[in-house]
Protein backbone atom coordinates (compact mmCIF):
# COMPACT_ATOMS: atom_id res chain seq x y z
CA UNK A 1 0.00 0.00 0.00
CA UNK A 2 0.80 3.57 -0.60
CA UNK A 3 -0.82 5.92 0.97
CA UNK A 4 -0.37 9.58 0.13
CA UNK A 5 -1.98 12.40 1.96
CA UNK A 6 -2.76 15.38 0.04
CA UNK A 7 -0.83 18.45 2.10
CA UNK A 8 -3.42 20.62 1.91
CA UNK A 9 -1.92 23.13 4.42
CA UNK A 10 -5.02 22.62 7.00
CA UNK A 11 -4.51 21.97 10.66
CA UNK A 12 -5.97 18.94 11.07
CA UNK A 13 -2.91 17.04 9.12
CA UNK A 14 -0.34 16.48 12.24
CA UNK A 15 -3.28 14.71 13.75
CA UNK A 16 -4.32 12.59 10.88
CA UNK A 17 -1.10 11.38 10.47
CA UNK A 18 -0.77 10.18 13.31
CA UNK A 19 -3.86 8.54 13.47
CA UNK A 20 -2.54 6.76 10.27
CA UNK A 21 0.33 5.60 11.96
CA UNK A 22 -1.33 4.59 14.96
CA UNK A 23 -2.49 1.60 12.52
CA UNK A 24 0.79 0.96 11.22
CA UNK A 25 0.28 2.14 7.58
CA UNK A 26 3.33 4.95 6.39
CA UNK A 27 1.97 7.78 4.96
CA UNK A 28 3.56 10.54 2.65
CA UNK A 29 2.08 13.85 3.04
CA UNK A 30 3.33 15.63 -0.72
CA UNK A 31 1.64 17.77 -3.19
CA UNK A 32 3.44 16.27 -5.81
CA UNK A 33 1.25 15.50 -8.66
CA UNK A 34 3.43 12.46 -9.73
CA UNK A 35 3.20 10.81 -5.91
CA UNK A 36 -0.41 11.40 -6.02
CA UNK A 37 -0.83 9.86 -9.17
CA UNK A 38 1.60 6.86 -7.98
CA UNK A 39 -0.29 6.38 -4.70
CA UNK A 40 -2.83 3.27 -3.81
CA UNK A 41 -4.78 5.29 -1.57
CA UNK A 42 -5.50 8.93 -1.47
CA UNK A 43 -6.14 11.29 1.75
CA UNK A 44 -7.62 14.86 1.05
CA UNK A 45 -7.94 16.44 4.22
CA UNK A 46 -8.67 19.86 4.91
CA UNK A 47 -10.07 22.55 7.71
CA UNK A 48 -10.32 26.51 7.37
CA UNK A 49 -12.52 28.08 4.31
CA UNK A 50 -13.26 26.24 1.50
CA UNK A 51 -11.96 28.93 -0.89
CA UNK A 52 -8.74 28.57 0.70
CA UNK A 53 -8.19 25.25 0.88
CA UNK A 54 -9.40 25.23 -3.28
CA UNK A 55 -6.96 27.78 -3.65
CA UNK A 56 -3.76 26.69 -2.11
CA UNK A 57 -4.37 23.25 -4.72
CA UNK A 58 -4.83 25.22 -7.68
CA UNK A 59 -1.65 26.77 -6.56
CA UNK A 60 0.16 23.66 -7.56
CA UNK A 61 0.63 23.03 -11.40
CA UNK A 62 -1.54 20.04 -12.31
CA UNK A 63 -2.47 18.81 -8.76
CA UNK A 64 -6.45 19.50 -9.12
CA UNK A 65 -6.44 18.36 -12.48
CA UNK A 66 -4.63 14.83 -10.91
CA UNK A 67 -7.08 15.05 -8.27
CA UNK A 68 -9.79 14.92 -10.58
CA UNK A 69 -8.77 11.80 -12.71
CA UNK A 70 -7.64 9.92 -10.16
CA UNK A 71 -9.00 6.30 -10.06
CA UNK A 72 -7.79 4.84 -6.66
CA UNK A 73 -9.40 5.29 -3.69
CA UNK A 74 -9.54 8.69 -2.50
CA UNK A 75 -10.94 9.73 0.81
CA UNK A 76 -11.62 13.71 1.41
CA UNK A 77 -12.00 14.93 5.08
CA UNK A 78 -14.20 17.23 6.52
CA UNK A 79 -13.10 20.53 4.24
CA UNK A 80 -11.36 17.79 2.15
CA UNK A 81 -15.07 16.05 1.32
CA UNK A 82 -16.32 19.41 0.54
CA UNK A 83 -13.93 20.42 -1.98
CA UNK A 84 -15.22 16.92 -3.96
CA UNK A 85 -18.47 18.65 -5.13
CA UNK A 86 -19.13 21.30 -7.64
CA UNK A 87 -18.82 24.47 -5.38
CA UNK A 88 -19.38 25.51 -2.11
CA UNK A 89 -21.24 28.60 -0.58
CA UNK A 90 -18.39 29.21 1.41
CA UNK A 91 -16.90 32.25 -0.39
CA UNK A 92 -18.62 30.52 -3.31
CA UNK A 93 -16.10 28.67 -4.95
CA UNK A 94 -15.76 26.24 -7.59
CA UNK A 95 -14.40 23.23 -6.27
CA UNK A 96 -13.34 19.89 -7.83
CA UNK A 97 -16.77 18.53 -9.26
CA UNK A 98 -16.23 15.17 -8.89
CA UNK A 99 -19.37 14.67 -6.61
CA UNK A 100 -22.48 16.87 -7.94
CA UNK A 101 -24.30 18.84 -6.20
CA UNK A 102 -23.25 22.21 -3.77
CA UNK A 103 -22.03 22.53 -0.27
CA UNK A 104 -23.92 24.88 1.74
CA UNK A 105 -24.08 26.37 5.16
CA UNK A 106 -26.16 25.27 8.06
CA UNK A 107 -28.75 27.62 8.54
CA UNK A 108 -28.74 30.00 11.79
CA UNK A 109 -30.97 29.35 14.48
CA UNK A 110 -31.30 30.60 17.87
CA UNK A 111 -31.08 26.93 19.17
CA UNK A 112 -28.12 25.51 17.42
CA UNK A 113 -24.73 27.11 17.55
CA UNK A 114 -22.56 27.00 13.90
CA UNK A 115 -19.98 25.50 13.79
CA UNK A 116 -21.89 21.89 14.77
CA UNK A 117 -18.88 21.19 16.90
CA UNK A 118 -18.77 17.77 18.73
CA UNK A 119 -19.27 14.41 18.99
CA UNK A 120 -22.89 13.09 17.25
CA UNK A 121 -24.16 9.90 15.49
CA UNK A 122 -23.82 8.67 11.87
CA UNK A 123 -27.51 7.27 10.88
CA UNK A 124 -27.23 4.60 8.04
CA UNK A 125 -28.69 1.56 6.83
CA UNK A 126 -26.34 1.32 3.72
CA UNK A 127 -24.11 -1.66 3.39
CA UNK A 128 -20.70 -0.46 2.21
CA UNK A 129 -17.22 -1.78 3.17
CA UNK A 130 -16.25 1.67 4.17
CA UNK A 131 -18.85 1.04 7.22
CA UNK A 132 -17.61 -3.02 8.23
CA UNK A 133 -17.85 -2.97 12.09
CA UNK A 134 -19.74 0.78 12.46
CA UNK A 135 -22.89 0.43 13.82
CA UNK A 136 -25.91 3.13 13.00
CA UNK A 137 -26.05 5.36 16.65
CA UNK A 138 -22.14 5.10 16.85
CA UNK A 139 -20.30 8.58 17.49
CA UNK A 140 -17.91 10.48 15.76
CA UNK A 141 -16.34 13.88 15.95
CA UNK A 142 -17.68 16.66 13.83
CA UNK A 143 -16.60 20.34 13.50
CA UNK A 144 -18.08 22.17 10.55
CA UNK A 145 -20.20 25.22 9.42
CA UNK A 146 -21.16 23.86 5.84
CA UNK A 147 -22.47 20.26 4.66
CA UNK A 148 -23.54 18.27 1.72
CA UNK A 149 -27.03 17.64 1.50
CA UNK A 150 -28.41 13.95 1.37
CA UNK A 151 -28.64 12.44 -1.78
CA UNK A 152 -28.41 9.75 -3.84
CA UNK A 153 -24.40 9.30 -3.04
CA UNK A 154 -24.72 9.25 0.84
CA UNK A 155 -23.80 6.24 2.63
CA UNK A 156 -24.53 8.14 6.09
CA UNK A 157 -26.39 10.90 7.67
CA UNK A 158 -26.46 13.08 10.90
CA UNK A 159 -28.32 15.66 12.29
CA UNK A 160 -27.75 18.70 13.08
CA UNK A 161 -31.19 20.67 12.93
CA UNK A 162 -31.20 19.12 9.22
CA UNK A 163 -29.93 15.89 8.06
CA UNK A 164 -26.76 16.22 6.24
CA UNK A 165 -24.45 13.48 4.39
CA UNK A 166 -21.84 12.47 6.80
CA UNK A 167 -20.28 9.60 4.29
CA UNK A 168 -20.55 9.90 0.65
CA UNK A 169 -19.12 7.70 -2.10
CA UNK A 170 -19.25 7.82 -5.99
CA UNK A 171 -17.20 4.61 -7.20
CA UNK A 172 -13.58 5.35 -6.13
CA UNK A 173 -14.49 8.64 -3.96
CA UNK A 174 -15.56 8.75 -0.80
CA UNK A 175 -15.56 11.76 1.64
CA UNK A 176 -16.29 11.91 5.46
CA UNK A 177 -17.65 15.20 6.79
CA UNK A 178 -16.32 14.37 10.57
CA UNK A 179 -12.84 13.70 11.17
CA UNK A 180 -11.90 10.26 11.85
CA UNK A 181 -8.64 11.10 12.86
CA UNK A 182 -10.09 12.50 16.35
CA UNK A 183 -13.20 9.97 16.31
CA UNK A 184 -11.84 7.39 18.59
CA UNK A 185 -12.47 3.79 18.00
CA UNK A 186 -15.21 4.26 15.33
CA UNK A 187 -12.64 6.57 13.75
CA UNK A 188 -10.13 4.40 13.60
CA UNK A 189 -12.16 1.69 12.33
CA UNK A 190 -13.17 4.28 8.97
CA UNK A 191 -9.68 5.00 8.13
CA UNK A 192 -8.98 0.82 8.43
CA UNK A 193 -11.55 0.22 6.13
CA UNK A 194 -10.93 3.02 4.03
CA UNK A 195 -6.79 1.98 3.49
CA UNK A 196 -8.32 -1.95 3.23
CA UNK A 197 -10.24 -0.64 -0.14
CA UNK A 198 -9.10 -2.44 -3.11
CA UNK A 199 -6.98 -0.09 -5.40
CA UNK A 200 -8.21 -0.01 -9.13
CA UNK A 201 -5.73 1.75 -11.26
CA UNK B 1 -11.40 17.54 31.48
CA UNK B 2 -9.32 20.58 32.85
CA UNK B 3 -5.27 19.81 33.44
CA UNK B 4 -4.31 22.89 35.66
CA UNK B 5 -0.89 22.92 37.50
CA UNK B 6 -1.69 24.36 40.82
CA UNK B 7 -0.96 20.36 41.66
CA UNK B 8 0.84 18.10 40.42
CA UNK B 9 -0.85 15.17 38.74
CA UNK B 10 1.25 12.88 37.41
CA UNK B 11 2.83 12.73 34.02
CA UNK B 12 0.69 14.04 31.36
CA UNK B 13 1.05 11.47 29.22
CA UNK B 14 -0.22 8.88 31.15
CA UNK B 15 -3.28 11.46 32.50
CA UNK B 16 -4.32 11.64 28.95
CA UNK B 17 -3.66 8.00 28.33
CA UNK B 18 -6.48 7.08 30.93
CA UNK B 19 -9.07 9.83 30.59
CA UNK B 20 -8.82 8.72 26.35
CA UNK B 21 -9.55 5.25 27.44
CA UNK B 22 -12.04 6.46 30.43
CA UNK B 23 -13.81 7.73 27.69
CA UNK B 24 -13.10 11.58 27.94
CA UNK B 25 -15.14 12.94 24.98
CA UNK B 26 -11.99 15.90 24.87
CA UNK B 27 -9.36 17.07 26.50
CA UNK B 28 -7.96 20.78 27.49
CA UNK B 29 -4.34 21.39 28.06
CA UNK B 30 -4.13 24.30 30.47
CA UNK B 31 -0.96 25.93 31.19
CA UNK B 32 -2.63 28.10 33.75
CA UNK B 33 0.47 30.49 34.86
CA UNK B 34 1.98 30.84 31.25
CA UNK B 35 -0.52 34.09 30.67
CA UNK B 36 0.58 36.06 33.77
CA UNK B 37 4.60 35.13 33.56
CA UNK B 38 4.79 36.42 30.23
CA UNK B 39 6.43 33.39 28.98
CA UNK B 40 4.74 31.14 26.59
CA UNK B 41 4.24 27.20 27.03
CA UNK B 42 6.94 24.50 25.94
CA UNK B 43 5.42 22.89 23.09
CA UNK B 44 7.40 19.87 23.02
CA UNK B 45 4.75 17.78 24.85
CA UNK B 46 2.02 18.78 22.50
CA UNK B 47 3.06 15.95 19.58
CA UNK B 48 3.33 13.88 22.17
CA UNK B 49 0.06 13.84 23.27
CA UNK B 50 -1.50 14.64 19.86
CA UNK B 51 0.45 10.82 18.72
CA UNK B 52 -1.32 9.07 21.45
CA UNK B 53 -5.10 10.93 21.99
CA UNK B 54 -8.01 9.55 19.11
CA UNK B 55 -9.85 12.35 20.48
CA UNK B 56 -10.01 16.17 20.02
CA UNK B 57 -8.40 18.29 22.09
CA UNK B 58 -7.02 22.32 23.45
CA UNK B 59 -4.58 23.37 24.50
CA UNK B 60 -4.79 26.97 26.99
CA UNK B 61 -2.28 29.69 27.58
CA UNK B 62 0.43 31.56 26.33
CA UNK B 63 -1.07 31.90 22.98
CA UNK B 64 -0.68 35.70 21.95
CA UNK B 65 -0.66 35.30 18.08
CA UNK B 66 -1.01 33.61 15.06
CA UNK B 67 2.15 32.23 14.80
CA UNK B 68 2.24 31.15 18.49
CA UNK B 69 -1.42 29.71 17.38
CA UNK B 70 0.16 27.89 14.36
CA UNK B 71 2.67 25.89 16.48
CA UNK B 72 0.34 24.41 18.76
CA UNK B 73 -1.91 23.50 15.91
CA UNK B 74 0.73 22.12 13.74
CA UNK B 75 2.03 20.01 16.74
CA UNK B 76 -1.57 18.35 16.30
CA UNK B 77 -4.15 20.33 19.10
CA UNK B 78 -7.80 20.80 17.25
CA UNK B 79 -8.03 24.20 19.00
CA UNK B 80 -6.28 27.04 20.85
CA UNK B 81 -8.07 28.49 23.79
CA UNK B 82 -6.95 32.21 24.69
CA UNK B 83 -8.32 34.41 27.81
CA UNK B 84 -5.87 36.88 28.72
CA UNK B 85 -4.19 37.68 25.62
CA UNK B 86 -7.58 37.72 24.32
CA UNK B 87 -8.55 40.77 27.03
CA UNK B 88 -5.40 42.91 25.94
CA UNK B 89 -5.93 42.59 22.42
CA UNK B 90 -9.31 41.53 21.55
CA UNK B 91 -8.31 41.88 17.42
CA UNK B 92 -6.04 38.73 18.12
CA UNK B 93 -10.01 36.69 17.66
CA UNK B 94 -10.05 37.90 14.88
CA UNK B 95 -6.93 37.42 13.37
CA UNK B 96 -7.03 33.68 14.56
CA UNK B 97 -10.37 33.24 13.54
CA UNK B 98 -9.61 34.52 9.90
CA UNK B 99 -6.71 32.21 9.79
CA UNK B 100 -7.84 28.77 10.66
CA UNK B 101 -11.52 29.29 11.34
CA UNK B 102 -14.12 29.77 14.26
CA UNK B 103 -13.92 26.16 14.97
CA UNK B 104 -9.97 26.05 16.58
CA UNK B 105 -10.84 29.37 18.38
CA UNK B 106 -11.94 28.61 22.01
CA UNK B 107 -12.26 32.25 23.80
CA UNK B 108 -11.75 31.32 28.29
CA UNK B 109 -13.39 33.80 29.95
CA UNK B 110 -13.18 34.43 34.27
CA UNK B 111 -16.49 36.24 35.21
CA UNK B 112 -17.96 36.36 38.63
CA UNK B 113 -20.61 38.53 39.89
CA UNK B 114 -19.63 42.33 41.06
CA UNK B 115 -21.95 44.54 42.18
CA UNK B 116 -24.83 42.59 40.85
CA UNK B 117 -23.02 41.98 37.41
CA UNK B 118 -20.98 39.86 36.00
CA UNK B 119 -17.96 41.16 35.03
CA UNK B 120 -14.80 39.65 33.73
CA UNK B 121 -11.34 39.00 34.95
CA UNK B 122 -8.04 38.74 33.87
CA UNK B 123 -4.63 36.84 34.44
CA UNK B 124 -6.70 34.61 37.10
CA UNK B 125 -3.91 32.30 36.91
CA UNK B 126 -1.40 34.33 39.37
CA UNK B 127 -4.09 35.42 42.00
CA UNK B 128 -1.04 38.25 42.84
CA UNK B 129 -1.95 39.68 39.57
CA UNK B 130 -5.74 39.02 38.68
CA UNK B 131 -7.79 42.25 37.97
CA UNK B 132 -11.27 43.01 37.30
CA UNK B 133 -11.13 44.72 34.11
CA UNK B 134 -14.14 45.82 34.25
CA UNK B 135 -15.58 44.47 31.58
CA UNK B 136 -19.39 43.05 31.65
CA UNK B 137 -19.27 39.04 30.95
CA UNK B 138 -22.61 39.35 28.43
CA UNK B 139 -21.09 42.08 26.35
CA UNK B 140 -17.58 40.14 26.17
CA UNK B 141 -19.22 37.19 25.48
CA UNK B 142 -21.28 39.11 22.48
CA UNK B 143 -18.02 40.64 21.59
CA UNK B 144 -16.28 37.82 20.97
CA UNK B 145 -18.75 36.09 19.00
CA UNK B 146 -18.60 38.89 16.78
CA UNK B 147 -15.34 38.74 16.84
CA UNK B 148 -14.80 35.49 15.66
CA UNK B 149 -14.68 32.79 18.52
CA UNK B 150 -16.24 29.39 17.35
CA UNK B 151 -16.24 28.28 21.33
CA UNK B 152 -17.00 29.68 24.86
CA UNK B 153 -15.51 28.04 28.15
CA UNK B 154 -16.94 30.19 30.82
CA UNK B 155 -15.11 30.01 34.22
CA UNK B 156 -17.48 31.33 37.10
CA UNK B 157 -14.67 31.82 39.33
CA UNK B 158 -17.16 31.69 42.61
CA UNK B 159 -17.49 28.02 42.13
CA UNK B 160 -14.49 26.88 40.71
CA UNK B 161 -12.12 24.77 43.08
CA UNK B 162 -15.01 24.24 45.51
CA UNK B 163 -16.58 21.59 43.84
CA UNK B 164 -20.85 22.57 44.70
CA UNK B 165 -21.85 22.68 41.89
CA UNK B 166 -22.01 24.87 38.19
CA UNK B 167 -23.19 28.30 38.42
CA UNK B 168 -26.34 28.03 36.65
CA UNK B 169 -27.72 31.01 36.81
CA UNK B 170 -24.76 32.83 35.29
CA UNK B 171 -24.30 29.73 31.90
CA UNK B 172 -27.84 30.05 31.78
CA UNK B 173 -27.24 34.26 31.41
CA UNK B 174 -24.55 33.60 28.99
CA UNK B 175 -26.55 30.85 27.54
CA UNK B 176 -28.97 33.30 26.08
CA UNK B 177 -26.22 35.36 24.28
CA UNK B 178 -24.57 32.35 23.05
CA UNK B 179 -24.90 31.37 19.50
CA UNK B 180 -21.49 29.16 19.31
CA UNK B 181 -20.87 26.47 21.61
CA UNK B 182 -20.90 27.23 25.44
CA UNK B 183 -18.35 25.21 27.76
CA UNK B 184 -19.25 25.05 31.50
CA UNK B 185 -16.33 25.28 33.91
CA UNK B 186 -15.82 25.41 37.68
CA UNK B 187 -17.98 23.85 40.47
CA UNK B 188 -18.13 20.45 39.02
CA UNK B 189 -18.14 18.24 42.60
CA UNK B 190 -20.99 15.23 41.63
CA UNK B 191 -22.65 13.43 39.11
CA UNK B 192 -25.71 15.51 39.89
CA UNK B 193 -24.19 18.60 38.67
CA UNK B 194 -23.31 17.56 35.82
CA UNK B 195 -26.84 16.95 35.15
CA UNK B 196 -28.39 20.13 36.00
CA UNK B 197 -26.13 22.11 34.23
CA UNK B 198 -26.90 20.40 30.54
CA UNK B 199 -30.35 20.16 31.62
CA UNK B 200 -30.81 23.47 33.41
CA UNK B 201 -28.19 25.90 31.44
CA UNK B 202 -28.50 24.34 28.51
CA UNK B 203 -24.77 24.23 27.89
CA UNK B 204 -23.12 22.32 25.13
CA UNK B 205 -20.06 20.76 27.55
CA UNK B 206 -19.39 20.60 31.00
CA UNK B 207 -15.71 20.62 31.89
CA UNK B 208 -13.72 19.90 35.26
CA UNK B 209 -10.61 19.04 36.80
CA UNK B 210 -9.89 18.16 40.03
CA UNK B 211 -13.06 16.00 40.62
CA UNK B 212 -11.58 13.73 37.51
CA UNK B 213 -7.90 14.08 38.38
CA UNK B 214 -8.71 12.61 42.07
CA UNK B 215 -10.97 9.60 41.03
CA UNK B 216 -13.97 11.20 43.13
CA UNK B 217 -15.69 10.65 40.30
CA UNK B 218 -14.78 8.22 37.14
CA UNK B 219 -16.22 9.10 34.04
CA UNK B 220 -17.49 5.69 33.09
CA UNK B 221 -19.95 6.35 36.04
CA UNK B 222 -20.44 9.70 35.36
CA UNK B 223 -21.71 9.01 31.60
CA UNK B 224 -23.80 5.86 32.16
CA UNK B 225 -25.37 8.42 34.78
CA UNK B 226 -26.14 11.04 32.75
CA UNK B 227 -27.48 8.51 29.97
CA UNK B 228 -29.73 6.95 33.06
CA UNK B 229 -31.41 10.84 32.88
CA UNK B 230 -31.80 10.93 29.26
CA UNK B 231 -28.92 12.90 28.62
CA UNK B 232 -27.46 12.10 25.46
CA UNK B 233 -23.31 10.97 26.13
CA UNK B 234 -20.76 8.65 23.93
CA UNK B 235 -20.95 5.86 25.17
Amino acid sequence: MQLVIIDSGGANIASLRYAIDRLGVASELTTDPNKVRAASHVILPGVGAAADCMGRLEKIPGLVDTIRKLRQPMLGICVGMQLLFESSEEGEVPCLGLLPGRVRRFADRDDLPVPHMGWNQLEFDATSPLLRDIQPGDHVYFVHSYSAPVGPLTLATATYGEQFSALVQSGNVFGAQFHPERSARIGSLLLRNFLQLQPTH
Amino acid sequence: MRFRDHVVVGDILQLATRYRDEGADELVFYDITASPDGRTVDRSWISRIARILDIPFCVAGGIRSVSDAEEVLGEGAEKVSINSPALADPELISRLSARFGAQCVVVGIDSQTVDGEYQVYQFTGDPTRTRNTARKTLDWVREVQERGAGEIVLNCMASDGVRKGYDIAQLAAVRAQCRVPLIASGGAGAKEHFASVFNEARVDGALAASVFHTGALPIPDLKSYLRESAIEVRP
